[in-house]
């Protein structure tokens, strides 16, 4: 069997990208391999894009301790690459009082996970922070570190970062089957198979199939679908911070975020399902939203709504993280990430390449190339159409294409141009906005579909 | 970068167009049109059919001629027409963000008139589950595809809604190829207005409603659901196109603090279509989804009028008293008479109606005592405005409280019962 890559790494949402992104700076040679045709097109574009402190994981286990790492490293990352982030802290809201009685113990679970940075507060302190609340919280416990950020331009920034490191990008190529040799495994794949001596599955919602391939029975992946709502940019002053539902033993409840685009999300609903395709919302998911939101923040119900997702998230059958390396098959499993692992994705790469490093020489390559720059996709930030010097030395970028979000023409253009360009309209809303705004398309969507129909006319 | 105008009119369709042609008669160049499109024109643009410029022009042409014409009155009267040009947000009381290909600056202005119009709430807004895929279209979406892009639409379409702008969805898809299998809406007055069926031969189900779209990558079915029984069934489909269910487009009066009237979620305006902000108006679209485009024509012909008085500093600015309206009425416009202040566009209130009536009868009553009553011989339906003369509310008293038009033989009581 001829060898076409020393590691092919199997998934390129979060977790893969990372791991490629770690393995692509040694002077191995790495395939990131994606059934999808684009990056990120998984769990990870439909996460709720939180940057976790970890305060709330189970103390002691490889979650916890990823999360709370991955929180230092992805925030130096998000700060090299241009990925934004808004500090924007979270509250818990006790709306019982059996709710009201587990807050301490819940600053206390923080702390033992090294989190320090929560306060108890009173009712007033509660609706003096974010006013808009419905009537009847009780207290709240303070979270001043959760974060919000982008899944997109995260995932994208990593994928990018790894390629530039001479990672192969094979996006389309869904593993279908395995074949363990004495060197080398093949990967049979539509659109091609793939040999490489190593394997790391980060194949998320397929992780526990693509494990059968090597011959195990460890887990099973439950699609655990989440819907949200995200709300109209008009709404955000309701929403100044995250506000976060105290855990109970029927799930983490259904949270108000503001989004790093400016909008407020609610949700997530949490239903296990079957099918690890079905991405539809479901009218039992939203009106059971619009229950709970109405309850949680009743003028945010007056405000329109933009748009309206389901996403699934990769629950798997135990309580933690399943990282396991199988040196005798040239095998990793990096299985059971859920949400938490968009924080926690570049310490996973890093604990993989501990792992790893027993078996495989991981020194770092010299002059390894700068991380990418990425557009800026943050509300907050300043965005092209706002930034004077830039439209005057390239006028594409006072040139808005989607008026909702402000999307110039220019930067649709750099998304074509980037070294991973979108594969659809779908590809291209993650990488400027374009066509996430409250209209979904009424003025631009035809003037967008035109320009990524001939994505040739940018370069 | 500032530069410095008399007015400018933030949005070049019918409305703002009509505006800036009636002002740049007298002010020239002072007049500053921002159109964030490449080209001025508004809807009607990529609207390809008969029916436009009736009441305005006292012509029957279509859209996109309809766009040109005034396009080229406008610029023809001297108004300055800026298109690819964004205002994103205020600079000051009269003070615009503006972007560009030119650059970012900031245009002054002595008035500012926002003609932003309006735009049909997307499906996520309409709250409809299911799957995301390809081939669900607003008619904005869908007509500039067809008309402006020539984009292939697909061969079966399920249309959601039936008002004046369903039709003109009907003859988009038409013209495409693709054929309208079914109108759906929850109105039960559909079937009554038969000129649809018989001249079109789309079949309307009244009382229905979308409660699914389904498919991975392409539309395959839409759910739809009978009111009356609760029943679901699947109608097979390629298209869906998401009609009427307007919103003004109301983001800069909002950010720019303006008083919004919560029936119609445009600014609140005087019968003269001035704002809560002084030296700010309004016209068109924006203060009431939704009107003809000759309608939003016609208002900027009367917002010029009021604009004009006040850079003069003639204008009034006495406020009198304001209007309200109770249900099945959601809304009406304009939502404050001013005193000594003139009629509203063509000496009509507008109103909007979620029930049918036949012949509807409308009271005015202020501080207790009824003012005015009509008796209509139209009817008033939901899905379009109705028009009442605005002798209803000229008897108020201009220093009493707040004129509450309704629809008689339709008290308090009678109206608790059916809403239980």
């Amino acid at each position: 069997m001829t060898t076409d890559f020393d590691i092919a790494v199997v998934g390129a949402g979060i977790v893969g990208a990372a791991i490629a992104r770690l393995l692509g700076g040694t002077s191995l040679t790495v395939a990131l391999i994606e059934a999808r045709d684009d990056v990120g097109d998984g769990t990870s574009k439909a996460n709720t894009a939180i940057l976790h402190t970890g305060f709330d994981a189970t103390p002691g286990t490889l979650e916890a301790r990823l999360v709370a790492r991955g929180y230092a490293m992805l925030g130096d990352y998000a700060a090299a690459t241009g990925i934004p982030v808004e500090r924007t802290g979270a509250l818990l809201v006790a709306w019982t009082d059996e709710q009201l009685q587990t807050l301490p113990a819940l600053r206390g679970k923080a702390e033992r996970n090294g989190y320090t940075g929560c306060e108890l507060i009173e009712s007033d302190e509660v609706y003096r922070r974010v006013p808009a609340l419905g009537p009847g919280a009780l207290g709240g416990l303070t979270v001043p570190g959760e974060s919000i950020t982008c899944t997109w331009t995260t995932n994208l920034a990593l994928a990018i970062d790894a390629v530039n490191r001479g990672v192969t990008l094979l996006r389309g190529r869904r593993v279908t089957g395995v074949e363990v040799g004495p060197d080398a495994t093949r990967l049979t794949c539509a659109g091609g198979d793939v040999t490489a001596r190593w394997v790391v599955n980060a194949a998320g919602l397929g992780a526990d199939v693509l494990d059968g391939l090597f011959g195990h029975a460890r887990f099973t992946v439950t699609p655990r679908r989440g819907e949200l709502f995200v709300f109209d940019k008009l709404a955000r002053p309701l929403a100044p911070c995250i506000v976060l539902p105290v855990p109970s033993k029927a799930g983490k409840g259904v949270l108000i975020s503001p989004t790093i685009y400016g909008n407020v999300m609610l949700g997530p609903t949490a239903e296990d399902l079957e099918d690890r395709t079905a991405t539809g919302t479901s009218e039992r998911g939203l009106a059971f939203l619009l229950d709970r939101g109405r309850e949680l923040m009743p003028q945010l119900l007056e405000e329109e709504v933009t748009a309206t997702y389901a996403g699934l998230r990769a629950a798997i059958d135990r309580d933690d993280y399943l990282i396991d390396v199988d040196a005798l098959h040239r095998y990793v499993l990096v299985g059971g990430i859920r949400s938490t692992g968009l924080t926690a994705g570049m310490a996973i790469a890093e604990h993989v390449g501990g792992l790893l490093g027993e078996a495989l020489d991981l020194t770092p390559r010299p002059y390894l190339p700068d991380p990418p720059r990425m557009p800026n996709l943050g509300e907050a930030g300043v965005r092209p159409y706002q930034d004077a010097a830039r439209i005057d030395a390239d006028p594409e970028y006072g040139r808005i294409v989607c008026f909702c979000e402000r999307v110039t023409r220019g930067e649709i253009r750099d998304a074509y141009r980037s070294p991973i360009p979108p594969a659809d309209l779908d590809g291209l809303r993650r990488r400027t906005r374009a066509m996430n705004g409250r209209c979904q398309g009424f003025y631009c969507g035809a003037q967008l579909a035109a320009l990524s129909g001939s994505p040739g006319d940018f370069s | 970068m500032i530069e410095r105008v008399r007015v400018a009119v933030v949005g070049g369709g019918p409305a703002g167009l009509t505006a800036a042609a009636a002002l740049a008669r007298r002010l020239g160049d002072g007049v500053l049109v921002l159109e964030r499109e490449a080209e001025t024109g508004g809807i009607p643009r990529h609207s390809d059919h008969l029916g436009y410029g009736l009441r305005d022009l006292r012509r029957f042409v279509s859209g996109p001629a309809y766009a040109r014409r005034l396009t080229s009155a406008a610029s023809t009267a001297g108004a300055r027409l800026a298109t690819s040009a964004s205002v994103t947000g205020w600079a000051g009381d009269r003070a615009l963000e503006v972007t560009s290909p030119d650059g970012r600056r900031v245009v002054e202005a002595d008035a500012i008139v926002l003609a932003t119009g309006a735009r049909e709430r997307p499906r996520p807004a309409r709250r409809i589950p299911g799957d995301r895929p390809d081939g669900v279209y607003t008619t904005g979406q869908l007509q500039q595809l067809v008309h402006l892009y020539h984009r292939d639409i697909g061969k079966r379409a399920v249309i959601v809604g039936a008002e004046l702008v369903s039709w003109s969805a009907v003859l988009t898809l038409r013209h495409a190829g693709c054929r309208p299998v079914l109108m759906t809406t929850p109105d039960s007055y559909a079937p009554f207005r038969l000129t649809g069926r018989v001249a079109f031969g789309v079949p309307v189900l009244a009382r229905t409603r979308v409660v699914a779209v389904n498919g991975r990558s392409r539309v395959t079915s839409v759910d739809v659901e009978d009111l009356r029984t609760g029943r679901h069934h699947r109608v097979p489909c390629d298209t869906v196109v998401f009609t009427a269910d307007w919103i003004p487009e109301h983001e800069l009066a909002r950010t720019g603090g303006l008083v919004l009237d919560a029936g119609t979620r445009g600014p609140r305006v005087d019968t003269g279509l001035a704002t809560s902000r002084p030296g700010v108006f309004a016209a068109g679209n924006l203060l009431h989804p939704v009107d003809t485009a000759d309608m939003a024509a016609l208002d900027g012909r009367h917002v010029a009028a009021t604009v004009l008085a006040h850079l003069d500093g003639s204008a009034s600015v006495t406020a009198g008293p304001q209007l309200n309206c109770e249900a099945p009425l959601r809304w009406v416009a304009p939502q404050l008479i001013r005193a000594g202040g003139p009629v509203p566009v063509r000496g009509q209130l507008q109103l909007w109606t979620s029930q049918f009536r036949a012949l509807p009868h409308v009271v005015a009553v202020q501080d207790g005592r009824r003012i005015g009553s009509v008796r209509l011989p139209w009817p008033a339906a939901p899905g379009r405005v109705f028009r009442v003369p605005f002798s209803l509310v000229a008897g108020a008293d201009p220093t009493g409280g707040p004129v509450t038009i309704d629809l008689a033989g339709f008290g308090h009581s009678q109206r608790r019962t059916r809403r239980v």
